[in-house]
């Protein structure tokens, strides 16, 4: 095993290292004509100085919080959908059949060029974005839950039977705990895709969040812009997956770490 | 078969009428051809109440299907089962099942999986959890009421599963090669547990195990399976060692070796029988 702290500090190395890169090919001619670079990648001093000017005026808090609610928004729809539907589909096996080939070629579809008819549909607030998000959250969580019912240890289940329990209670011990396993399991997937479904559904038409953001800059060639939008929107997809591991250690106690 | 004599601790209320009675069940599987695969031949078994009944045979000779049966977890394919004189369909409330494989909950605590089978049943969750405490000291694991169960030990888990089986008060209790999975140290600790518990309040019990070693040093009766298919019941012994019984001494007493010898001698005559019927058929 490596010392923890020489892992921190070979991993600070590598970004220090790109940055450093970064700066001296945008402001010296060592890697050619800085300008050009500068037009392309801009430079890390001023990306870092516009994010600060973000935060200091506080502008960026409002996109900060349209992104978000689209996110959350998106996920808790699209996971009461699945976690019902998948349900379903699990306890009844016809109707699982007949719908399979169209789940199937739903799920096959690339979601984006949705994009275009929920805002066609929804208009270019905030439900727009959400139901992309949808879209993407709704099918991952769905195919966990009804493998999770699905997979249910015949011994657990039986040996539930045998202690007494109704349907009901089936559902309330065994099948939704077993289901919830499953689906906190993809809980870092399907909350990634409830941001990447907002985040897109803003770049492609809006007035507000990270993605309206980013795209602006873009259209006026403003490529600090852009890199300081997506420097802050990877920060806060990292702060959004901190919480969901959070979340998860705290609801999947009583399953055995990985071993490392 | 020169062991005839009738088990004591029999009778009690239901002396006319046994606990479990298999009248000719047979139990079958279909198969994908669509044959049908006879599991265990017509078979005849009685257990009374209070009565410790092993059931031996060898691996894959059909003894689950029978407790599976008895369970009503599986409906057999002739023959009746009658539990306290009565035909029953559906599942057996009277019953409680160890199985072999890990049965506890992953997402409860071991408490939580001992109290289940009280709170299900209306016990308000304080009582419960006293009750599952209690059992849990009976099990030897008060120490370990918050521990999920994949932070337990086999034979812990095994304990668990026992108080969650036994704090329903089953008036019959089925165990599937309950020790299957565990070493051989921990199996003779089970046993002695068992014993202790059962003794303290006793139940009609049907031990199913592929070890004859357990099945004598723990029962009151012992019946042997032949090999399947059609597999049926080739041996019934009365084992008449006094209790209570330590296992681990039990084994080396010349009365163990006796019985132990000349079921063998049947077993392994009725085995080699059994094998010889399969190729035949083949």
């Amino acid at each position: 095993m490596i010392d923890k702290r020489i892992l921190f500090l070979l991993q600070l190395s590598v970004a220090v290292i790109v940055l450093i890169v970064w700066h001296v090919a945008s402001t010296t001619t060592l890697f050619g004509d800085p300008k050009n670079i500068r037009f392309f990648f801009g430079e890390p001093i001023a990306v870092g100085q516009r994010i600060i000017d973000w935060f200091a005026d506080g502008s960026i808090w409002y996109h900060l919080g349209i992104t978000l609610t689209e996110a959350a928004l998106a996920f808790i729809i699209g996971s009461v959908g699945g976690v019902i539907i998948g349900f379903w589909f699990a306890r009844k096996p016809l109707l699982a059949a007949v719908f399979d080939p169209y789940v199937k070629a739903a799920n096959a579809l690339p979601r984006v060029v949705l994009a275009p008819i929920f805002a066609l549909w929804l208009g270019l607030g905030i439900w727009s974005k959400v139901a992309l998000g949808v879209t993407l959250v709704f099918f991952i969580v769905f195919f966990n839950v009804y493998q999770g019912v699905k997979e249910v240890s015949p011994t657990i289940l039986s040996n539930a039977r045998m202690l007494g329990m109704n349907g009901r209670q089936l559902l309330r011990h065994v099948y939704l705990p077993s289901a919830m396993s499953w689906m906190f399991s993809s809980l870092h997937t399907s909350v990634g895709f409830a941001v990447v479904g907002a985040v897109v559904g803003e770049y492609l038409g809006s007035a507000a969040g990270l993605g309206y953001l980013i795209h602006e800059a873009e259209s006026v060639f403003d490529v600090t812009g852009v890199f300081a939008g997506m420097v802050v929107l990877t920060f806060f997809v990292l702060l959004v997956d901190w919480v969901v591991s959070l979340v998860e250690n705290r609801l999947l106690v009583w399953r055995p770490k990985p071993a490392n | 078969m020169k062991i005839e004599q009738e088990p004591q601790g029999g009778g009690g209320g239901h002396s006319q009428s046994h606990a479990v009675e298999l009248q000719d069940v047979a139990i079958a599987f279909p198969m994908t051809d669509g044959t049908r695969y006879e599991a265990v031949g017509q078979t005849q078994l009685k257990v009374k109440d209070r009565e410790f009944v092993a059931i031996v045979g060898p691996t894959g000779c059909g003894k689950s299907t029978l407790l599976n049966a008895t369970a009503g977890l599986l409906v057999p394919a002739e023959g009746r089962v009658r539990i306290f004189g009565k035909d029953h369909t559906g599942l057996n409330r009277h019953a409680g099942y160890l199985f072999q494989q890990d049965s506890l909950m992953p997402w409860k605590t071991s408490i939580d999986n001992v109290a289940i089978g009280l709170e299900i049943a209306g016990t308000p969750r304080r009582e419960a959890l006293e009750k599952a405490r209690a059992w849990m000291g009976k099990v030897g694991l008060a120490a370990f009421c918050d521990r999920y169960p994949h932070m337990l030990s086999g034979g812990q888990r095994k304990r668990v599963g026992l108080a969650q089986v036994l704090i329903r008060d089953p008036k019959i209790i089925l165990m599937d090669e309950p020790f299957g999975p565990l070493d051989a140290q921990t199996r003779l600790i089970m046993g002695d547990l068992l014993l202790d518990l059962w003794s303290a309040d006793r139940k009609a019990v049907m031990f199913v195990t592929h070890d004859l070693d357990e099945a004598i040093s723990l029962a009151d009766r012992v019946i042997i399976m032949s090999a399947g298919p059609s597999s049926r019941i080739i041996g019934d012994y009365t084992i008449p060692l006094p209790r209570p019984r330590e296992i681990a001494d039990i084994k080396s007493e010349p009365q163990f070796q006796e019985i132990h010898r000349e079921i063998w001698n049947a077993l392994k005559e009725e085995v080699l029988k059994g094998y010889r019927q399969v190729e035949e058929r083949q």
